[in-house]
C-alpha cells in the first residue's frame, strides 16, 4: 500500500494521502489498521458471514472440538459450546457487540471529557477546582468497581454497562484535556490569537483544542480497547450482556467450567479479545504519529 | 512634528500576589507610572534588565491587560476594555520566541489569514489568500511557503512569518517584544533590516522592547531606560548613548561590548541585586546599588524631569 502514497513534491498532497503516508511508516500500525478494518467489516456483515444463527443449538454436537482436532468437522470449524452452538458464528456475532461497546463508550467519554476539560482549562479558578475535585472523586474509585456499582444501580444490561464504563473513563479525558489546555494556553500563539481579536470560543476550539488532540486521540484509541476489555469483564462478572447474547466476555464466563475439558470454548473468545485490543492499540500509536505535525518532515 | 499615535501617561499595572493561606495579599508593582509618546514612523526602545516591567508594558499596549492606573490613548481613542475589540486592528505584536508564537497545527496561510477571518468578516476567501500571499512576499518568504507548517522553518523565517501575521491588519503600532534576542547574530541583522524597511514603507510606529543595547543603538529613535517598574531616563538615542545622565543608564551602557580591542574599557560593575518588586525600598529604587547615592536618595522617589532629555535622579551625571 505504500507505493501509492508518496506525496508529490510540487503540489500539496491531499490530506488523506498525506495522512496515509505518515501512518504507513509504522508497520505495526498498518497491521493493526487492517485487522481493525477486518474487525469492522466482520461486525458490519455479521449476519451474512456467520454460518449459523448464534443462538441455534445443535444438540447432537455438544462440545465438539475444532476441525483440526480429532472429532472435529468442517460443519463447525471452531467447535461448539456446551449447548451445541457454533463457536465461529458466536464469535462473529460477538464482534458486533464489542465494536459497539468501543464506539459508544469512547464517543461518550471523549466528547464529554474534552468538553469538560476544555471548560475547566479556560474557567475561572473556582469552577476549575470544583470540576477537578469531582473528577478526582471518580478517579479515586477502582474503575471496574465503580462500573460494577453503576451497573448494579442501573440494572445489568449491555447498554447500562456501556454508560457505566463511559462515566468511569470520563475523568481521564478531562484531566488530559485540561493539562494540555493549561500548557498550550501559556504559549505565545494563543496570546497572539487573542491580540488578533479571537473570542473565547474561537480560542478554545480553533486555537487551543487542535493542539491538545494528539494525546486525546491516543488515549481514545487505547480506551477503545480498554472499553472492550471492561465490557468483557462486566460480562464475565454477569453484570454486562446477559447470557444468550454472544458477547465475548459473557462467553468466557459461561465457559469457565469447561476450561480443562474443552479448551476451545474459553480460548477463542479470549483470543478474539486479545487480538482486537492489540490491533487497536497498535493503530492508536500510528494514529498519534500521523496526526502530529511536529513528527512530520518537510 | 506629526501627531503621536500612542500617548501613555502615568501607566501602571499592579498584581496581587497571595503569599500563603492567611496572610494579606501583597501588591507587586510591575509597572509604576510610565509616560511616553510614540509617533508614526518612529521607534521607541524600552531597555532594562529582566523584571523591570518591559513586558508588562507590552501587555498593556497590546490590550491584553488593563492598566491599574493611568491612561492610554492610541490613535486618538482612549483605551478602556470596552473599546479593546475595536482597537485590535491598530496594534499588533511580534514575540520573542518564534518557536512558541506560531500555532503548530496551522499552515502559514491559515496563520496569516486568521486575523482577517476574525476582523474582516466580509472578506472573501480568495481575497484573504491574495492578501496573505502578498504579505509572504513582502516579508521575504517564497510563495510555496504558503502551504507549509511552522516546524518546517528556521527561527529567522518563523520570525518573518510572525512579522507578516502582525502586519496582516495594517496596524499603525507594532510592539516588538525582544524580536531578535532568540535569533543568532547574522539572522538578527536580516530581521532588523526587514523591520526598518517595513517601517519606511508602511510608516509604522515601533515600540521596541529589548535588553540588547547594540540592537537598540542600531534601531531606535528614542530610548526609555527602565529600572524596577519605573522609567529612569528618557532621551533620543544619540543623546542617551553619548551622555547618559542616570547612573543606572551609564552602568548599563558600559556593559555593551565594543568592537575595538584597543579602546579603553570603563566597565561599571554594580553591586547587589535588583530589589524584589514585592518589597521596593523607600526612595529611589536604584539607591542601594548606586555609587552616588546619598541620604536624600533613600527618602524620596525622584521624578522624571527635564525637557528633551529626561532623567529621574537627584544627582544626575
Amino acid at each position: 500500500m505504500s507505493d501509492q502514497a508518496t506525496p508529490a513534491a510540487a503540489t500539496r498532497p491531499s490530506a488523506l494521502r498525506e495522512f496515509w503516508y505518515y501512518f504507513s511508516e509504522n508497520r505495526g500500525a498498518v497491521y493493526g489498521f487492517w485487522f481493525f478494518v477486518a474487525f469492522v467489516l466482520c461486525a458490519a456483515l455479521a449476519p451474512w458471514l456467520a454460518p449459523y444463527d448464534s443462538a441455534e443449538q445443535f444438540r447432537d454436537h455438544i462440545l465438539q472440538p475444532p476441525v483440526w482436532q480429532e472429532g472435529g468437522s468442517w460443519a463447525f470449524p471452531l467447535g461448539t459450546d456446551p449447548l451445541g452452538r457454533d463457536m465461529l458464528s458466536r464469535l462473529i456475532a460477538g464482534s458486533r457487540f464489542s465494536f459497539f461497546v468501543g464506539v459508544i463508550v469512547v464517543s461518550i467519554a471523549v466528547s464529554g471529557g474534552v468538553m469538560i476539560g476544555l471548560l475547566s482549562g479556560f474557567a475561572p479558578r473556582w469552577l476549575d477546582t470544583i470540576i477537578m475535585r469531582i473528577m478526582d472523586i471518580i478517579l479515586a474509585f477502582p474503575s471496574l468497581l465503580l462500573a460494577l456499582v453503576l451497573v448494579a444501580i442501573l440494572g445489568p444490561s449491555l447498554t447500562n454497562a456501556m454508560i457505566a464504563i463511559a462515566i468511569v473513563f470520563q475523568p481521564h479525558y478531562v484531566r488530559l484535556t485540561r493539562a494540555s489546555v493549561l500548557a498550550e494556553r501559556q504559549k505565545d500563539y494563543v496570546t497572539s490569537a487573542r491580540i488578533a481579536g479571537a473570542g473565547l470560543w474561537r480560542m478554545m476550539f480553533v486555537t487551543v483544542l487542535p493542539n491538545c488532540l494528539a494525546p486525546i486521540i491516543v488515549q481514545g484509541a487505547l480506551s477503545f480497547s480498554t472499553a472492550i476489555l471492561d465490557a468483557a469483564a462486566l460480562g464475565f462478572l454477569g453484570m454486562g450482556a446477559q447470557p444468550p447474547t454472544p458477547e465475548w466476555g459473557t462467553m468466557l464466563a459461561e465457559a469457565r467450567e469447561f476450561i480443562l475439558r474443552a479448551w476451545w470454548v474459553v480460548t477463542f473468545p479470549g483470543l478474539a479479545i486479545l487480538v482486537t485490543v492489540l490491533a487497536i492499540n497498535l493503530m492508536g500509536d500510528g494514529l498519534r504519529d500521523a496526526l502530529d505535525p511536529k513528527l512530520k518532515r518537510s | 512634528m506629526t501627531q503621536p499615535i500612542v500617548k501613555a501617561s502615568n501607566l501602571a499595572r499592579f498584581y496581587e500576589v497571595k503569599d500563603g493561606f492567611l496572610s494579606k495579599p501583597k501588591t507587586v508593582k510591575a509597572l509604576a507610572g510610565v509616560d511616553f509618546e510614540l509617533s508614526p514612523g518612529k521607534t521607541l526602545a524600552v531597555v532594562g534588565e529582566s523584571g523591570c516591567g518591559k513586558s508588562t508594558l507590552a501587555r498593556l499596549i497590546t490590550m491584553i491587560e488593563e492598566p491599574t492606573e493611568g491612561t492610554l490613548n492610541i490613535d486618538g481613542t482612549e483605551i478602556t476594555p470596552s473599546v479593546w475589540a475595536d482597537m485590535r486592528e491598530t496594534v499588533a505584536i511580534v514575540f520573542q520566541d518564534p518557536y512558541g508564537s506560531l500555532n503548530p497545527r496551522q499552515r502559514i496561510g491559515q496563520i496569516l489569514e486568521e486575523p482577517l477571518v476574525i476582523n474582516r468578516r466580509d472578506m472573501s476567501a480568495a481575497d484573504r489568500e491574495a492578501a496573505a500571499r502578498e504579505m509572504i512576499e513582502m516579508v521575504g518568504l517564497r510563495p510555496e511557503h504558503y502551504d507549509r507548517y511552522p516546524h518546517m522553518f528556521s527561527g529567522g523565517q518563523r520570525q518573518r512569518i510572525a512579522i507578516a501575521r502582525a502586519l496582516m491588519l495594517d496596524p499603525k503600532v507594532l510592539v516588538l517584544d525582544e524580536p531578535v534576542s532568540a535569533l543568532d547574530v547574522s539572522i538578527q541583522s536580516q530581521i532588523l533590516n526587514l523591520l526598518v524597511e517595513l517601517q519606511d514603507r508602511l510608516d509604522l510606529a515601533y515600540l521596541f522592547i529589548s535588553h540588547d543595547l547594540s540592537v537598540v543603538k542600531h534601531f531606535a529613535d528614542d530610548v526609555i531606560v527602565m529600572y524596577l517598574a519605573r522609567a529612569v531616563e528618557k532621551a533620543s538615542k544619540e543623546t542617551l548613548f553619548e551622555t547618559p545622565r542616570h547612573p543606572y543608564s551609564k552602568a548599563l551602557l558600559s556593559t555593551t561590548p565594543h568592537a575595538d580591542p584597543e579602546g579603553k574599557k570603563e566597565r561599571i560593575k554594580l553591586e547587589g541585586e535588583l530589589p524584589s518588586p514585592m518589597n521596593v525600598p523607600l526612595g529611589c529604587a536604584f539607591a542601594a546599588r548606586c555609587w552616588l547615592a546619598t541620604e536624600a536618595c533613600r527618602k524620596s522617589v525622584p521624578n522624571l524631569e527635564g525637557t528633551d532629555h529626561k532623567v529621574a535622579c537627584l544627582h544626575p551625571l
